[in-house]
């Protein structure tokens, strides 16, 4: 998140989409709660009318995958807006802060004008042929003065220049084409525009709510991409009440990302390093973002001090200046090689990969395809699954339909404590990291994770001493002193990062250096636990200056216990506070200081910038946020694809599905005359993701006994399906058979007169536990999003028949 | 002492059912096993009260003029002023607490069932056999639960406690009316022109107040519930005239009572439904 959850509490409007926050995030709620007591209006974009939508002043049925088509439509209606009445937008943050006025690469082309592309992609419409499947992106570029800075018209006049780029884009997506698309009624969907453009007026703010209704698309990270053009243009960055902010779905999920759950980041999001990486240099010429525009602060230009004090902490001693601080002791995946969920139960599948460890995760159950996956395991040579239940990921050799005696895999289940058994820290959606304590024994056997890890690492460590072995520095010079059992405020304090000079922990990243003399385990948590002490662990409720909630003593949030990322954008040019109810920071002229949350960049934080003092957006190399983004894969603007699998065509071009989405197995796409029905996958509040956890708990098995499906009453009736019968829901991968809820709250979309049925099934099941039921991701496909590989688990084909 | 109540809020509720579960937990009413059920094509489960589940969240779909809605309520004990249940229980096992709530005490409970005749609301669940009267009565014991008290050690109830969304809120019954009336005026203003505090005056005031949304028939609540008639009769006359008659009826109650004891300690589990 941007922002956080008792901020929600601020907004004048929340947009939730992608994502169903009274089901998935029932405490969180009280926040939204609070808004609409406020006066808020709440907003629900689903597919179904779900628990959110009772809530809400306004529910938009939209057709799962449609996403972009809808926020690009409101961004249409936002541009249209500000040229009728601009009086009611933030101008000045739209000129100043965003890159709205650059000019752009004239031989940059949209989608406008080739058929859904943009310049230079390789291949021709709906190209097959996978090398092809990509963009060489010069032409997303600035133009540049002859000092390097980019060309700006802060008019928004050039026709070159972002703001009529966006222009020419967004005007193809009319409230006809949302409908046509989406299925979204037209006044529904202008009301909505409506209620959601008025946070554009300054001293207004909205919120964009989203789960993994949003990511989980061939087209996910574009999503986000139009959550934050509309934003933008919205003036809803970095100020009180806006923000995007993703409800994460797992309590420590934002925690596990910002150390590096991913396989292309290190932690504190650093870039992983590749095969093209020969030296620490070559690494830091690839990924430190440099700008010759003097107003921007460019927080990367840091990434030497990142890196450099990360390794030293992982390598200590032997990480000096002459072996590149053991830069080589480091893996180095192939570059452009994508080694995420998919690729890896491919590999699996293709015999490459030989063992798998799988930690508090039940890919049996939540793996796309989950058939296939667990067919995967049977390649493995051995596999460890730690869990606090034995799980269907564990139990893969005895599932219904195997002969255990046929599968050759060993397993070891490793029965871990759970979250109230051990201590450490969490960090939640809104980026606080907070210290639990423990308070009950586990069961049995059961240890901690991190004394699992420490007993393997201190048995590697043992082995390749004594035996040698490949790239055997790699664990051998790993300082690892954690003690046994590991102390956890050892490893709390090295995450933090200390001066090696002095010996004392780091105060906050702004201490850190790139020669070797400080060491910190994540950059973003420096600060966490100083010479002060565990910064986590505090318990004080004393408000912010302004009191809008920011409750800075309460645990500690990253970045430097700043509670609103991008804060400086909520303040004028004068560092006025755009919103005077609810200030986030304000320049104080006769101190010469800056009040409220901590303040975004530097200690300090300079001067407003109207007396010189750096753009808002730090963590750019322009200091301004990006309209217009190069960064994506798939395009700088976010453009409207259908889903690998749907049963219509694209109404806004001929492209039909994402361009440069990797297809891993095109024979296994299921299609609309076999399978009409758009299906989607949801949770239900009463269980919890894979299962493991609730599916054992009789009291929430008493409350959701088994899986199922809700459909329209419609398509109920053209099935000949009643309330309560059992059906069999099938697509191109398999078939399972649910409980049919059926039900008014879901509705065929009726897209300019053309109509699609939708169904939702819920994932939580498996073949182990006290509820056992099948798994609807039996049903979903092996394809993922063009930037990020995430799995398409919200939107694909199926059929439905009486069971 | 100034009467307690709950208030429930019908606007607030996400019906997460927290407190279904809390209130399980809590008063061991099921022994942790929890019930058997299937889906019958809805969130919701149980199906009914029993006695093992004193309060249950129910789900209702409305339609009008093309817009969907989805209400949430509550459904437990709602601890009647005029408690046709006190009125009708001949042993006087089922009682006002001095917090002016309903509770119970289960050792004086004949299973005789008069109290599930005499509820509006259709709320009170007997164990067993009702004709051989080793029955007990169980319902929502407003966290007065024997050995698992909250209410008396000033504790607010399991099911108020839990509430992710602060749809549910314990004190003064009077400071919750005024409470409660107060987010009844704000959804009328919003556009709810039929929000309605129900407990303020039904059946001399309950001690759970509902603020809804809607009218009370929208969420399958009774329109002026009253006690019936015919259970009043019973306690205004037919019970007088009993005691004066002869003590046959309080052979027959001591008589059940006894029986009901001596099975419960031959069982050693209270209330324990015979399979």
């Amino acid at each position: 998140m941007t922002n956080h959850w008792n901020d929600i509490g601020n907004s004048d409007c929340i947009l939730a989409i992608g994502g169903n926050p009274a089901e998935n995030h029932p405490a969180a709620f009280a926040w939204i709660t609070v808004a609409k007591e406020r006066g808020g209006k709440l907003i629900s974009v689903d597919p179904r009318f779900s628990r959110t939508s009772s809530k809400a002043d306004i529910y938009a049925p939209m057709r799962s995958g449609t996403d972009i088509a809808f926020v690009n439509g409101m961004i249409n209606y936002v541009l249209n807006d500000i040229e009728t009445n601009p009086g009611n937008y933030n101008l000045t943050y739209i000129s100043e802060y965003t890159n709205a006025g650059y000019l752009v690469n004239p031989g940059f082309k949209g989608p406008a004008e080739l058929e859904g592309l943009f310049s230079g992609y390789a291949g021709g419409l709906n190209e097959t042929d996978s090398a092809k499947r990509k963009y060489d992106k010069a032409t997303w570029s600035y133009q540049l003065d002859a000092n390097g800075v980019p060309k700006k018209d802060k008019a928004l006049k050039d026709p070159n220049c972002v703001f009529q780029l966006m222009k020419k884009h967004f005007a193809r997506y009319t409230p006809e084409k949302v409908n046509g698309i989406c299925g979204t009624p037209k006044d529904v969907f202008l009301d909505v525009c409506r209620t959601y453009a008025a946070t554009g007026k300054t001293g207004k703010a909205g919120t964009v709510l989203y789960a993994m209704g949003t990511t989980q698309h061939t087209n996910g990270a574009e999503n986000i991409r139009a959550y934050s053009v509309l934003q933008l243009l919205l003036a809803n960055m970095g100020v009180a009440g806006g923000g995007i902010n993703a409800m994460r779905g797992e309590s420590n999920v934002q925690g596990s990302t910002d150390y590096a759950l991913l396989f292309d980041s290190l932690p504190g999001y650093l870039g992983a390093i590749q095969s093209v990486d020969t030296s620490l240099d070559d690494y830091l010429k690839r990924l430190t973002p440099t700008t010759r525009d003097p107003l921007s602060n460019n927080w990367l230009k840091n990434y030497p001090n990142y890196i450099t004090s990360l390794l030293k902490a992982w390598f200590g001693e032997a990480a000096t200046k002459d072996n590149q601080f053991g830069f080589h002791y480091l893996p180095k995946p192939e570059a452009g090689k994508n080694y995420s969920h998919i690729a890896l139960f491919e590999a699996m599948t293709a015999g490459t990969v030989k063992g798998l460890m799988c930690w508090g995760q039940n890919p049996a159950v939540g793996g796309p395809d989950s058939e296939l996956e667990r067919k995967a395991l049977e390649k493995l040579d051995w596999l460890v699954a730690t869990d606090l239940w034995p799980t269907e990921t564990a139990n893969f050799w005895q599932r219904p339909g195997t002969k255990p005696t046929d599968i050759k895999t060993e397993v070891f289940l490793l029965p871990a404590l759970a979250s109230y058994e051990k201590e450490g820290s969490v960090t939640n959606s809104s980026r606080w990291m907070q210290w639990r304590y423990k308070c009950a024994a586990g069961p049995g056997e059961a240890e901690d994770d991190m004394w699992m890890l420490n007993k393997l690492m201190l048995k590697l460590k043992e082995l390749y001493t004594k035996e040698g072995g490949p790239n055997a520095d790699a664990i051998t010079k790993l300082a690892w002193d954690y003690g046994d059992p590991p102390d956890v405020h050892k490893v709390a304090k090295e995450i933090n990062g200390r001066d090696l000079t002095t010996g004392k922990q780091l105060a906050g990243f702004g201490a850190m250096k790139a020669d070797g003399t400080t060491a910190c385990g994540n950059w973003l948590y420096c600060g966490s636990y100083t010479e002060d002490g565990n910064m986590a662990a505090r318990r004080d409720l004393t408000p912010d200056t302004f009191n809008i909630g920011l409750y800075p003593k309460w645990a500690w949030c990253w970045p430097m216990n700043r509670r609103i990322i991008y804060n400086r954008a909520s303040v004028d040019l004068n560092g006025e506070p755009w919103d005077k109810e609810h200030p986030v920071i304000k320049w104080d002229a006769a101190s010469k200081k800056w009040l409220g949350d901590v303040m975004d960049g530097p200690a300090g934080g300079g001067e407003p910038v109207a007396q010189g003092g750096y753009l808002p957006f730090i963590m750019t190399a322009e200091g301004v946020s990006r309209l217009f983004a190069p960064g994506m894969g798939d395009g700088p603007f976010p453009e409207s694809y259908e889903p690998w699998e749907s049963p219509v065509s694209n109404a806004v071009s001929r492209q039909q599905s994402n361009p440069i989405a990797r297809i891993w197995r095109p024979q296994e796409k299921g299609s609309a005359d076999r399978f009409p029905i758009v299906a989607t996958t949801y949770r239900v509040c009463e269980h919890w993701q894979a299962g493991q956890m609730t599916r054992n708990l009789p009291w929430l098995v008493e409350m959701m006994p088994e899986p199922f499906v809700e459909m329209s009453e419609e398509l109920a009736a053209e099935k000949g399906i009643a309330n309560g019968d059992r059906v069999v829901i099938e697509s191109a991968r398999g078939q399972v058979t649910m409980v049919a809820v059926v039900t008014r709250r879901f509705k065929p979309f009726q897209m300019n007169g053309y109509r699609v049925h939708e169904v939702g099934l819920l994932w939580h099941w498996g073949y182990t536990g006290l509820s056992t039921g099948d798994s609807a991701n039996t049903l979903t496909p092996h394809v993922g999003d063009a930037n990020t590989m995430i799995p398409e688990y919200k939107a694909f084909l199926v059929n439905i028949r009486r069971a | 002492m100034a009467e307690k109540a709950i208030l429930y809020d019908a606007a607030r509720c996400t019906a997460c059912r927290g407190c279904q579960a809390a209130c399980k937990q809590w008063n061991e009413s099921d022994e942790g096993e929890g019930e058997k059920t299937t889906n019958f094509g809805s969130y919701e489960n149980p199906r009914d009260l029993s006695p093992k589940t004193w309060l249950k969240m129910e789900f209702r779909e409305v339609e009008r003029n093309g817009k969907v809605s989805w209400l949430f309520s509550r459904r437990a004990c709602m601890h009647c002023t005029d408690a046709g249940c006190v009125k009708v229980c001949p042993t006087k096992a089922v009682f006002h607490h001095e917090l002016g709530f309903v509770a119970y005490n289960k050792d004086l409970c004949s299973g005789c069932g008069y109290c599930i005749e005499a509820c509006p609301f259709n709320v009170p669940r007997l164990t067993g056999n009702r004709i051989s009267g080793i029955g007990k009565m169980d319902k929502c014991t407003f966290c007065t639960t024997p050995n698992l008290d909250r209410v008396d050690n000033g504790q607010e109830p399991a099911c108020v406690k839990t509430c992710p969304p602060h749809a549910l809120a314990y004190g003064d019954r009077d400071k919750l009316v005024a409470e409660g009336r107060k987010r009844v005026a704000t959804l009328q203003a919003n556009g709810n022109s039929n929000a309605y505090l129900f407990g303020d005056k039904e059946l001399d005031g309950l001690h759970v107040l509902y603020v809804l949304a809607e009218a009370p028939a929208t969420y399958g609540l009774p329109i002026n519930p009253k006690v019936p008639a015919a259970s009043v009769v019973w306690q205004n006359v037919m019970q007088p005239l009993g005691w004066v008659l002869g003590g046959l009826t309080i052979v027959g109650l001591g008589l059940n009572f006894m029986v009901a004891r001596e099975a419960r300690l031959t069982k050693g589990l209270p209330g324990k439904k015979e399979e």
